[in-house]
Order: structure tokens, then sequence, then C-alpha cells
């Protein structure tokens, strides 16, 4: 119950954000050369005047900023994105499309990241300023540093190229239809990489805050009072100390889900993965102005929704958060 | 004194400081070395590193020197990571200084704003800025700096409520100092050390989305960015992959320098937190 009302106050909060970043968006996007009539009349190959007049018209293009602001709102709030043009098909179906490749990215993305950065960070802060410390830390500034398409590249000539052990992109082999278990394995072999990239440079701040975390809570009484009781490290370290090391690494995720989906716009790039941030890409370089706003707001509410998963991660690890505010 | 003393004591620091000055020095010698345009033919497209003694790191697709891009491109990093960081900060600095100062509406009006930044993706914010205001030098830089305040910006409001209420602001304030000498006379410069050292987050991250812009071809393209010259390396991946390879490690070194550097001076201002 204590929770429901949390997800409930969350929600609410969110909602003048979202709103925020609709007119904010929509009122930057009037002074974008050209609009959806001028991108439709270049697909048709040019037009005269009065077709643009009558499709302006029919798109509600020539009423106010404000009139056709409040017009997009109330569409929105039906989950109407508009008609994209270039794709000739509703925003909606394109962007749904294109979610599940980046959300597969995503989610593999954030598990390899928080799985090795747990790991790596729990072994460099048991041997704080050891040589696997110093190694740890290191390969993690080296990441840190590294531009994640730059890295997907080299990969690609290493493994794709040189050793052949995994495909160069796309999202699964299409050249043999395959169904079941071994599509789900194609599809997990054509991801390893794109992971790989995307996941990087997460991998090497999440094993950073958990190294700091874990150096923190390890000099807590309560851990003191842990080894006086007489448990192993090994229980210390699992029982006591990881679930209150975890929390600013479960902070972290809901911070970075917006720059992860950023992230995967060159991910998906390089790796021409037929995801959101492809289609971002695609619509920035055809100047599809009704799929870009689309593809905003779908990747806003992307983030909400993580961010809301990480307020219940939160109050699950820490039963004090749902009592305050 | 005692700072430098600190930091220098610090190997990972000074090397730091020493990739910096590498990458600083190639960016200012660049003009002497390479007197030529460094985007104009300079001979036979796709020579290999270490093979003509004219073009030590090879041409590109197109016969332009390698080694001179790389030059020129430091300038373009550097030049960008600054300004860009520059503007983060600066409006980063005043949003979180109003906001921490005020407290009450403004407060709550300048976080939700922020909020509302930081929920879009900055990536997608930045195509977006760019698809409206196009991609020339001046938009890219400033584009970037507008995508990256909010960080600093929350930085700068939780150190000015931690000092707002300090004895030194009260007394300030009972000797009738104004609110803007309150802001930043008094309270900004005991806040800007920690902020300062954050501006070297700020301009990792701007240097990395310069170069993935520009390798997406969405930078400018008139000028020799790293970023360009690896996408441009990109169709020629399967043999000539040097041609990406190059410009990655340029940006890699540049990127730790700059992260190194401000993990240095966070350890010397704040010798308590050393270690985190």
């Amino acid at each position: 119950m204590r929770l429901l009302s949390l997800v409930g106050r969350r929600l609410a909060a969110s909602i003048p954000t979202l709103l925020l970043i609709l007119i904010g968006l929509f009122l930057l996007l009037q002074f974008a050369p050209g609009d959806t009539v001028d991108a439709m009349m270049a697909q048709m190959g040019g037009g005269d005047a009065a077709t643009a007049k009558s499709l302006r018209e029919f798109y509600g293009l020539d009423l106010s900023v404000s009139a056709q602001l409040g017009n997009y709102l109330w569409r929105l709030a039906r989950f109407d994105l508009g008609f994209s043009s270039i794709y000739g098909k509703p925003v909606l179906t394109v962007i749904a499309e294109r979610l599940p490749a980046t959300l597969l990215l995503m989610g593999a993305a954030l598990s390899f990241a928080f799985f090795f950065g747990l790991v790596f960070g729990v072994i460099a802060a048991r041997g704080v300023n050891k040589w696997p410390d110093t190694l740890i830390s290191t390969l993690g500034l080296i990441f840190y540093a590294t531009p994640s398409f730059w890295f997907g590249l080299m990969a690609i000539v290493v493994f794709s190229i040189y050793l052949q052990w995994l495909p160069a992109g796309g999202l699964e082999d299409i050249t043999v239809m395959q169904t079941g278990l071994w599509r789900t394995l194609d599809i997990a072999r054509h991801l390893i990489l794109p992971t790989l990239t995307l996941g990087l440079i997460y991998l090497a701040i999440y094993l950073r805050i958990m190294r700091a975390s874990m150096l923190e809570v390890l000099n807590l009484d309560f851990v003191r009072t842990a080894r006086a009781k007489g448990l192993d490290d090994t229980r210390v370290v699992i029982k006591h100390v990881l679930r209150n090391a975890l929390l600013p690494m479960v902070t972290l995720i809901g911070l970075q889900a917006g720059t992860m989906l950023g992230g995967s716009v060159v991910v998906e790039s390089v790796f021409s993965l037929p995801g959101l941030g492809r289609l971002a890409y695609e619509s920035v370089v055809q100047r599809d102005l009704n799929t870009l706003l689309g593809i905003v707001f779908a990747s806003a509410l992307v983030v909400i929704a993580v961010n809301l998963a990480v307020d219940i991660a939160y109050a699950r690890l820490d039963p004090r958060i749902t009592t305050g505010v | 004194m005692e700072v430098v003393r600190r930091y220098a004591r610090s190997p990972a620091a000074v090397f730091g400081i020493v990739l910096l000055v590498a990458v600083v020095a190639m960016a200012a010698s660049a003009g002497w070395l390479f007197p030529r345009d460094p985007l104009s033919l300079a001979g036979r497209p796709l020579i290999w590193p270490f093979q003509n003694p004219r073009f030590p790191l090879g041409t590109d697709n197109s016969g332009r020197d390698i080694a001179a891009q790389i030059f020129y491109g430091a300038r373009i990093s550097l030049l960008i990571g600054l300004v860009a960081t520059a503007i983060a900060i600066a409006i980063g600095i005043v949003i979180g200084a109003l906001a921490g100062f005020y407290g009450g509406t403004v407060d709550t009006v300048l976080m939700r704003v922020t909020e509302a930044f930081q929920t879009l993706p900055n990536f997608l914010l930045l195509l977006v800025l760019v698809a409206v205001f196009g991609s020339t030098l001046t938009t890219v830089t400033i584009a970037i700096g507008v995508v990256s305040w909010p960080a600093p910006a929350r930085l700068t409001r939780a150190e000015f409520l931690s000092l707002r209420n300090r004895e030194f602001v009260q007394a300030a304030q009972t000797l009738g100092l104004k609110d803007a000498k309150l802001i930043f006379g008094e309270i900004l410069p005991n806040a800007l050390p920690s902020v300062i050292v954050y501006a070297s987050v700020v301009m990792a991250v701007a240097i990395l989305l310069e170069s993935a812009l520009a390798f997406l071809k969405l930078s400018d393209p008139n000028v020799a960015s790293w970023g360009n010259l690896i996408g441009l390396g990109r169709d020629v991946l399967r043999v000539q992959w040097y041609v990406s390879a190059i410009p990655g490690i340029a940006i890699l070194v540049t990127v730790l320098a700059v992260s190194l550097v401000g993990q240095g001076l966070n350890d010397a201002l704040n010798p308590r937190l050393k270690g985190r």
C-alpha cells in the first residue's frame, strides 16, 4: 500500500516535467527551417503553392503557434503522435516497431554494466591499493575515456572481420528463417558487441561508484559488529555490506537511463540495429520532425518508467525511503 | 602551493597533466608543423602509417594527411570542450545559485526545469538542436553547452544550500549586503572549487559528445575534427582500419587526460575525500 502511494506520487510529479519537455520542444521546433509539408512536398518531388496551402490547412499548420500547441498536446493525450511523412505510417507505429530493439539493447547493456561493475567494484574495494585495485581502477579510467562508437568499430574489426566470430551488425540473420530458441540465440549473438560497446562506459562508472561505496560502508560500525560476532569476511560482505553499498548504484541507474538512451543512438548506428536511436538519427537527417518529437516523447516516457522502477527497487532495499518524502 | 604539492604527489594526476600538455602542444603547433589546410588533398589516398615519411600516420580515403588532421583536430576538440564547458558551467552556476539561494517557489520552478532537461536524453536533445539550428562549429558548441548544464546546476544548488545559512553569510546579510553581492561575492567563491573540479567531467563528456556527433556526420564538416575522421574511416574499415583507429586514440588520450587532471585536482583540493 505504501509502495502504491509512492508510485502514484512519483507519477503525478512526473506529469509537469513531461509537459514542460513537450511544450519546450514544440516551441523549439518552430524555429526549424521547413515544416512537415515542406518535407512531404520534397518527397513528392515538389508541387505548387496551392497544394502546399491546402496541405497546411489539412494538417492545421496554418493556425497560430499556441493553437497548434494546444492541438498537439490534445492529440498526445490520446496517444496520437501524428503521421510520419517519411515512413508513410503513423509515428506511433514506427516507434512501436523500433522500441523493442532499443529496450533489449539497453537492458542487456545495463545488466552487463551493473553486474560486472558490482563484481569488479567489490574486488577492487577488498584489495584497496593493491594490484587488483590498481589494475581495475586504471581499466575503469580508460573505459570511461573511450568513445563508444570507436570501441564498437574496433570490436567489429577484431571480432567480425579478423576473427569472424561475431556478426558485424543487424539484429538477426535475415537470410535464413529462424524460430524459437534458435532465433533467440541468433539475436543474442548479434547483441554481444553492441551490448559491450554501449555498456563499457557505464561499467567504468558503476565499478568506480561501487568501489567508493564499498569502502565507505566497510568502515561503518555495524560492519565491525558483524566481524566481532565472528562472521567470516565473505559473509560480512555479502549479507551486510553489499545491500547497503548497492544504494548509490541503484540511484545511478535512474540518473543514467537518459544518457544510455542517447548512447544507443550512436551504438545502433554503428551496428545498424533497427532501434529507436537509429530512428532518431534517420529522422534528423531526413528532417522528419514529427517523428523526432515522437521519439523524444517516447524516450522521456522510458526514462520516467526506469526512474519509477528505480524508486521501487530503492524502497525494497531501504524500507526507510517510503516513509520519507 | 600546498595544493600544487599535494597534486604532484599523485602519479596519475601528473601523468594526466603531461598528457594534457601534450595535447595542448599539438593544438598549438598544428599551424607551424602543417602549414597547409589539413582538409586539402596531400597525396595518394589510403597510404598506411609508417610507409611514407611524408605522411607518418598515412592518408585517409581521399588522400588527406591523417597526422595533420590529428593535430588540427586537437584544436577543435579543446576549443569545443572548453567553450561548451564554460557555457554549461555558467548556466549551471546561475540556475543553481538562484535555486539554492532563494529556495521556495524559485527553487521549485528551476528544479522542475532542470529535471525536465535531465529526463530528456542529452544526446537526443543535442540531435534536435542540431536539426533545428544547423551544424556549424558555433551552433554545435553552444548546443553541447546547453545540454550539459543540469548536473553543474544541481551541484551548485547543493553547495549553496549548505552554505546559505552559515554564519559568515548571515553576518554579511546583517551588514546590509545586496543579494547579488551575497551570491557572487560571499557564497559563490566558497562553492566554486567543487564546481570547477566538476567542470573536468563536463569537459570530458563535451569532447565525447562532439566526437559522437561528428562521427554521425552531424557536426561541422568543414573543420578537421577527430570524430569526422572516424566517421570517414568507417567506409574503409574492413581493410584500412587505421583511418578510424588513430583519431579514436587521440580522443581517448584527451578525455583520459582531462579526467585524470580533474581527479587530481579533486584529491588535491579535498584531501579528506581522497580515493573516492
